[in-house]
């Protein structure tokens, strides 16, 4: 280009003439512009009418508009939270707070299971087991053909015909199954465990250095020093080790019977346990598909490539593979999980309290309809902004770098 | 290929080879199949065990042991004994015989319910007739607009001799395909406009407004626009004005497909060469006929599976309305389940409901996948 308009007979002549904006229905830039004033008019007139609508009813209801019922008490009962609340004392505000935390509660657990539960039904449709492909793929099928809210009713009504506390399903003192949701055993917190803890963070940190190390001296020497001994030492033993000199404490938390409900140990209530169970294992069968799809993406020539330098088959898949798979697979998950956090959204036909539900509860006793709308979408808007930035982000890390 | 010259050697006239013993036959098939390696021998056994036993008590407690109807007392309530007496045993399907024309047909008058049958009839009818190639002309709107004015007046009545009926009657599975046919049928177009407005490089307002709905449609889940729907579109209207809570949900759908068809189809128009719109700019033609007889044809061949697919999710999607209250389908089936009687019996309901939605979904997934076979091979070819 550069090249072309260099030589002198054809400076100028590159040049297309400059056309000023001719008003006639025949010039594409004139005709761009009234095109974009007439739509863009039409959906202001449109959003005028309806803000004008919106004004003349709130007044009419005598609904001030604004966020002050924030302040105010809630009086919403809430079944299960993870801070302290009280419904004759804390505000609204509050309880939105613990309508997101519940949400986020579902949504982190929900992803880290299906892509666990996913992977592996992804990997059991490729199996050469003729049983096992066919099993997986018959998962696959049934659970993206039936709505997900039916699966959630269905596995709801399966928790509340389980027996009562009474005659509770149980392993041991372990773990406690009725119709009122799942206890069980934990570890009474004390600060032993949380020294033991945060020496494993440490650990952690530690381990990582070294295993940069390593990589460096593999790169400049070729030999490679195994790094497990490492992790033991700094992950498992450290933490022992702390927690054993603070005296190893050791007091399990038991569920007891007491009346008519269990007391101590952690609990799970049914309508989360529904929720989680029911999006896990539908949101599992299309992370399947995502997964079996990256796999098969990977040409078969990689592995043999790989097997022919040499390399030992979990390097080849760690290495080799899945990094490439992994290309394929980020994208269509990214929309998985964000699925799984607009899908826990349905929680409110099983009664489980996350922030649709609290916000609709809070707008019906408020009667502010537009701020409650507002807040969810709000909410939304940022979890689903968070996890498409981080994983496009992540995307970004492990893309192609082509020169 | 070798086997064509074998045979052509006059010395192998007549011998047919036959393939070494032990790797043909069904004998051989486990052998690589099912018992190819220790681990896999382990998978069948412990799969093929746990397979086994749970069809065998899934028969006996759905066929064998089943109640398959209850004796009805003086005054038409139904006797449920021996359902309590089998529960656990065996399957009570008299909840179904009992129930059924409620499920499927909610509260529309029980001697007018041929009517919403029909209609069922026509909107298969009207599926059947989409999903085969050769009807893929103009007139295939013409029968699309017939059939649903045809299933509009069926449903009202109120003319031609039938009873008026009104929507706030209406339930079950016709209100479920009405809510998909419909939404199907404003979306799309809706869909095609703003992908287009979306990749529009000249009308840089319209493509703002387009991206703007598109992402804050996606970016909500459907249970918050269906509220929107419900307690926003009161406050929208002028005073005195009152849509009825089927339109709200229907208008819900509609926006929230419409997003998510528009960016299906924006796929396409991304995946068509630059070439097809710069011939037809060569060729003079304006933008509409360029988009209507070059552009659209192409792209949306292209996006035929991922279409079918966004249909099947959002077909499913449907059921979200009995959130705020629109009788469809699975609001019928508790409607049904909240009768006392038939409280603890909730299994047999949803295995039906999911029958009805698996037959529908599975349909549409066979034709999406038969589809992009053909359309492959066309391609490839």
């Amino acid at each position: 280009m550069s090249d072309l308009t260099a030589d002198p007979r054809l400076v100028g002549a590159r040049v297309a003439p400059k056309k000023g904006l001719r008003l006639s229905w025949s010039d594409p830039l004139f005709r761009a512009i009234v095109w974009q004033v007439v739509i863009v008019g039409a959906v202001v007139a449109l959003v005028w009418y309806l803000v004008g609508n919106t004004n003349r009813n709130l007044a009419a209801r005598h609904i001030a508009t604004g966020f002050a019922f924030l302040q105010r008490v809630a009086g919403i009962p809430i079944g299960e939270s993870p801070i302290a609340y009280d419904p004759a004392v804390n505000t609204y505000g509050t309880a939105l707070l613990i309508g997101i935390l519940n949400t986020l509660r579902v949504a982190a657990v929900g992803i880290v299971l299906a892509t666990i539960l996913g992977t592996l039904i992804g990997i059991g449709r490729l199996s050469g087991n003729w049983l096992l492909a066919r099993l997986t793929s018959f998962y696959v099928e049934t659970l993206r053909d039936i709505p997900l809210l039916l699966q959630l009713f269905f596995w709801y009504s399966i928790l509340q015909a389980l027996p009562p506390p009474r005659q509770a399903w149980h392993i041991g003192d372990l773990l406690y199954l009725s119709n009122r949701g799942a206890r069980y055993q934990q570890l009474t917190w004390g600060p032993a465990y949380s020294w033991a803890l945060g020496g494993f963070v440490v650990g952690l940190i530690a381990t990582i250095i070294c295993s940069r190390v390593i990589r460096r001296r593999q790169d400049q020497t070729g030999q490679r020093m195994p790094l497990w001994p490492f992790g033991l030492l700094f992950m498992v033993a450290l933490p022992l080790a702390i927690w054993a000199l603070l005296g190893a404490p050791f007091q399990p938390d038991v569920p007891v019977l007491r009346g008519f409900n269990y007391q101590g140990g952690g609990a799970v209530s049914p309508e989360y346990f529904a929720l989680l169970v029911g999006l896990v294992t539908y949101t599992a069968a299309y992370i399947a598909e995502i997964v079996r799809s990256g796999i098969l993406a990977v040409p078969q020539g990689q592995w043999e490539a790989a097997g022919a330098l040499g390399l030992h088959r979990r390097r080849i898949l760690t290495r080799i593979v899945l990094p490439q798979a992994l290309r394929v697979i980020i994208p269509p998950m990214t929309s998985q999980y964000l699925n799984i956090t607009k899908n826990s959204s349905l929680a409110v036909a099983i009664g489980f309290q996350d922030i649709v539900s609290i916000a609709y509860t809070t707008l019906n006793q408020t009667g502010q309809a537009i701020e409650g709308v507002a807040i969810i979408m709000a909410v939304y808007l940022t979890i689903s902004l968070s996890i498409s930035l981080f994983m496009n982000w992540y995307n970004a890390r492990i893309a192609l770098v082509e020169r | 290929m070798g086997e064509t010259a074998a045979t052509a050697d006059p010395r192998y006239a007549g011998v047919r080879e036959q393939p070494p013993a032990g790797t043909t036959g069904p004998w051989a098939w486990a052998k690589t199949n099912l018992f190819g390696s220790w681990w896999s021998t382990a998978v069948t056994l412990v799969l093929g065990y746990l397979l086994l036993r749970f069809a065998v008590e899934f028969v006996s407690w759905a066929l064998l042991h089943a109640i398959w109807s209850v004796p009805y007392d003086a005054q038409g309530r139904p006797d449920n004994t021996a359902c309590h007496n089998a529960k656990g045993i065996g399957a009570c399907w008299a909840v179904i015989s009992d129930k059924y024309r409620l499920i499927l047909f909610g509260r529309y008058p029980y001697a007018e319910q041929w009517r919403p049958a029909v209609c069922v009839v026509l909107f298969v009818g009207l599926y059947v007739v989409s999903a085969m190639r050769r009807f893929w002309r103009k007139e295939l709107a013409l029968v699309w607009v017939v059939t649903l004015v045809l299933i509009g007046v069926l449903m009202w009545g109120g003319i031609l001799g039938l009873s008026y009926v009104p929507e706030d009657d209406w339930g079950g599975l016709p209100i479920t395909l009405i809510l998909a046919t419909f939404g199907l049928a404003f979306a799309f177009p809706l869909a095609i406009l703003v992908a287009l407005g979306r990749r529009s490089t000249r009308l840089p307002a319209v493509k703002l407004l387009c991206v703007l709905y598109v992402e804050l449609i996606r970016g909500v889940p459907l249970v918050a626009l269906l509220f929107m729907a419900s307690v926003m579109f009161p406050l929208f209207m002028p005073e005195g004005v009152n849509i009825n809570k089927l339109l709200r949900a229907q208008i819900a759908i509609i926006l929230f497909a419409g997003a998510y068809l528009a960016e299906v189809v924006r796929g396409g128009l991304q995946a068509l060469p630059r070439g097809q719109a710069e011939a037809a700019d060569a060729l003079g033609l304006s933008y509409w006929k360029k988009t209507g007889f070059i552009i659209l044809p192409q792209a949306l061949r292209l996006v035929i599976p991922p279409l079918v697919n966004t249909f099947i999710g959002f077909f499913k999607d449907t059921s979200l309305v009995l959130i705020i209250g629109t009788f469809d389908l699975l609001y019928m089936g508790k409607i049904a389940l909240s009768d006392p009687p038939w409280q603890a019996f909730s299994t047999e309901v949803y295995l039906m409901l999911a029958v009805i939605y698996i037959a529908f979904c599975f349909a549409m997934s066979v034709y999406s996948r038969g589809l992009e076979r053909e359309l492959a091979r066309a391609h490839r070819r």
